[in-house]
């Protein structure tokens, strides 16, 4: 694509300059009563070695001119009627040798190809993408005040929870059983961990491979919110999904 | 009658008053009239024994030389025997303010007729001496029936440690656990007991210990972890407790012999509460290795596991029948809230215990009648969020509320005269230990720093 294009560019330059430089001689040539023998036609050619390079590199455009006055290359600018010269080329460039001599106008070109930069560095790491993707996606479980059975209105989350488990096959979880600050410490890890399970159920029920799923207790040990309200004891019943490393 | 308990606070349960009275007519007054089946264990000892409490008169050890360290150390002891005789539960102390003038460092010191008389009017009494020598210290202690001067000393005891605080604090317990089971009706005294329990004051919950009267507070573990529910064998050579290990909750078990934790199995997912059985051949604990929490009984080295319950509910917090072994209670959950049930020691013949509310954490008393556990009875929306001790006569059913004071109490264990019982509370303003008689009594913080729970008191 990008050397089409860049190759367009350069012909419709080239074209323009011939076009432009072709009026010039018009004005220029007054007409002489005698005519003159004919001027002796110019030549050009140039090659650029190395055609290819990665970029970055250079190339030696290399020419010969004869019966011209007026010698450039585009890009280049005005130079000797025969030389060499080393060249960067960022991208891909035909480079165009004008020699113009009283017989007119000759023009040579000669192909660079710039192979394109190695391939970008791999995007980020799959990881810290699951990890996003699995924050936004999979949403904690929550549970009634002694009870240890998923409700009513927490089922389509974990049927999403486990949906998503199953577009990401390489993905696996452990779900925390979490309890609020009422009762017992011994007790209320016996019940997190009954809720941890009621969600690991839920999730191996609507299709998730058991063995892609952990679960562990912590009771009342690691509460997400400590004050001792209903909103902040709702926050700490329940059953919250790590994703495993 | 005067037991310390608050008549408002006996439910209406007239049977279980006159039990409990008998109960504690046994423990604090010795009597033999407490024809039930605590009279077996309660044996009539020495003379001069009142109705009340034994009335005891403690002076002040005499030093027994002129060695500079006497008054430190004599201060630590006497302390520390009149905290022990009062903490007992048995004794009447006689104030100080009644003694006669002179101290008392032997017998030949004793004028009996004035201890024995008003206003002293005591009936036993206890007096010594201490002196600091090289590096040992030496006491000399006696308790005398001040009502019968002729007969000879119900204990003449002499103890040679080194001359330390410490060493006169435990030379001391000993002395007053010596005192306690002579007049206590042949039951161990408590002071050389140790209470085990969970403190945060390292940073982690991890295992401390203190004495029974809450001095020297140490850390056990330092696992950096949370370590929960520490329970130690009978023979108090080994400590088993629950601990996270960053991936599930394993029973873990520290030596006292070694001095470092030793090698027990795990079992995977979360297994908590363990209990020794009386004998310490056995544990029972808290496993969902195998889906729901039940309880399971396993070897003391960790072999031979096998399953007792079956509820697919919850199950945690097993204790075992201390006299006779052969019976377990637990906390399992029944219509969605934990209840209190026993079961025998093979999972059989289930029975449940309480019949509402929220109970939880069992301890079965030493004499094997009793349980005491932590009970939120009226339980729901909008009822009062007490949580109290209670204590149940396993037989009958019949119960009584220990603590009235406000918050949350939790984590009941009895001492192993029977007499004590060790909990915790947040009435303070924060979860610490406390101690009580085993009616209520007594009420007393052991922990002050950081946040100190599930206390565990030693066999002996």
């Amino acid at each position: 694509m990008k050397q089409s294009q860049s190759r367009w560019i350069a012909l419709v330059f080239a074209l323009g300059a011939i076009l432009f430089l072709g009026a010039c001689h018009k004005k220029a040539a007054p007409a002489p009563p005698p005519p003159p023998p004919p001027p002796p036609t110019p030549t050009a050619t140039l090659t650029a070695n190395p055609e290819t390079i990665d970029k970055g590199q250079s190339t030696t455009l290399t020419w010969q001119t004869s019966n011209a006055t007026d010698i450039s290359i585009e890009g280049v600018g005005a130079v000797q009627p025969n030389g060499t010269q080393q060249v960067t080329p960022t991208e891909s460039t035909t480079y165009t040798l004008t020699a113009k001599g009283a017989g007119g106008t000759q023009t040579a070109t000669a192909r660079v190809t710039v192979n394109a930069p190695p391939p970008p560095p791999p995007p980020p790491p799959p990881s810290l993408t699951e990890e996003q993707l699995f924050a936004q996606n999979v949403k904690d479980v929550y549970f009634d005040y002694d009870k240890s059975d998923v409700r009513a209105d927490q089922q389509s989350l974990v049927q999403a929870d486990a949906a998503f488990l199953q577009q990401h096959p390489n993905m696996s979880v452990t779900i925390e059983g979490h309890c609020d600050e009422r009762g017992s410490t011994e007790y209320n890890l016996a019940l997190g961990d009954n809720r941890a399970s009621a969600v690991k159920n839920a999730l191996v029920a609507a299709g998730v491979p058991a063995d892609r799923v952990k679960t562990v207790s912590f009771g009342k040990e690691k509460p997400f919110c400590t004050e001792s309200n209903e909103a902040c004891w709702q926050q700490n019943r329940r059953g919250h999904f790590v994703l495993n490393k | 009658m005067n037991l310390g308990l608050d008549r408002n606070t006996i439910y209406p349960a007239t049977h279980m008053w006159r039990r409990f009275s008998y109960f504690f007519f046994a423990i604090f007054f010795c009597f033999a009239i407490a024809a039930n089946l605590l009279a077996q264990d309660w044996i009539k000892s020495g003379t001069g024994l009142g109705v009340e409490r034994i009335r005891i008169a403690v002076p002040e050890f005499k030093a027994a030389n002129q060695d500079p360290r006497n008054s430190e150390l004599l201060r630590t002891f006497n302390d520390t025997l009149w905290n022990d005789l009062t903490n007992a539960g048995i004794f009447e102390m006689v104030s100080k303010s009644f003694y006669p003038l002179g101290q008392i460092g032997a017998p030949s010191d004793v004028k009996f007729d004035t201890w024995g008389q008003t206003p002293v009017n005591a009936a036993m009494l206890v007096f010594g001496n201490l002196g600091a020598s090289g590096n040992n210290v030496v006491v000399q202690g006696w308790l005398e029936d001040v009502k019968n001067p002729n007969s000879p000393p119900v204990l003449a005891k002499q103890y040679t440690d080194n001359a330390t605080t410490q060493q006169a604090r435990v030379i001391a317990h000993k002395f007053a656990d010596e005192i306690i089971f002579r007049l206590g009706g042949g039951i161990n005294g408590i002071a050389e007991t140790q209470i085990y329990y969970v403190s945060t004051r390292s940073g982690h919950k991890e295992i401390w210990a203190m004495d029974y009267d809450g001095a020297n507070q140490h850390p056990v573990t330092t696992l950096g972890t949370i370590s929960l529910s520490p329970h130690v064998s009978p023979d108090g050579s080994r400590l088993a407790f629950s601990s996270f290990n960053g991936s599930a909750w394993e029973i873990r078990m520290f030596s006292f012999d070694l001095n470092r934790m030793v090698s027990f199995p795990r079992y995977g997912r979360t297994n908590l509460s363990p209990s020794w059985a009386p004998d310490g051949t056995r544990l029972a604990f808290s496993s969902s290795r195998s889906g729901t929490p039940e309880i399971y009984a396993v070897d003391q080295s960790g072999g031979n596991l096998h399953r007792l319950t079956n509820s697919g509910t919850t199950n945690v917090s097993p204790t075992w029948n201390r006299k006779t072994g052969s019976e377990i209670a637990w906390v399992s959950r029944h219509g969605d809230l934990p209840k209190i049930f026993t079961m025998s020691a093979d999972g059989t013949n289930v029975q449940q215990l309480t019949d509402q509310g929220y109970a939880v954490s069992p301890s079965w008393s030493p004499n094997g009648q009793f349980l005491v556990f932590s009970w939120m009875r009226h339980y729901g929306p909008g009822a009062p969020g007490s949580q109290d001790i209670y204590l149940m006569d396993v037989t009958n059913k019949q119960w009584v509320q220990l603590t009235h004071d406000g918050g949350r109490n939790d984590f009941p264990c009895w001492s192993p005269d029977n007499r004590h019982i060790v909990f915790q509370s947040n009435r303070s303003g924060s979860l610490q230990i406390w101690s009580m008689l085993a009616d209520g009594s007594n009420q007393k913080q052991l922990t002050t720093s950081g946040t100190n729970s599930e206390p565990d008191w030693s066999w002996k």
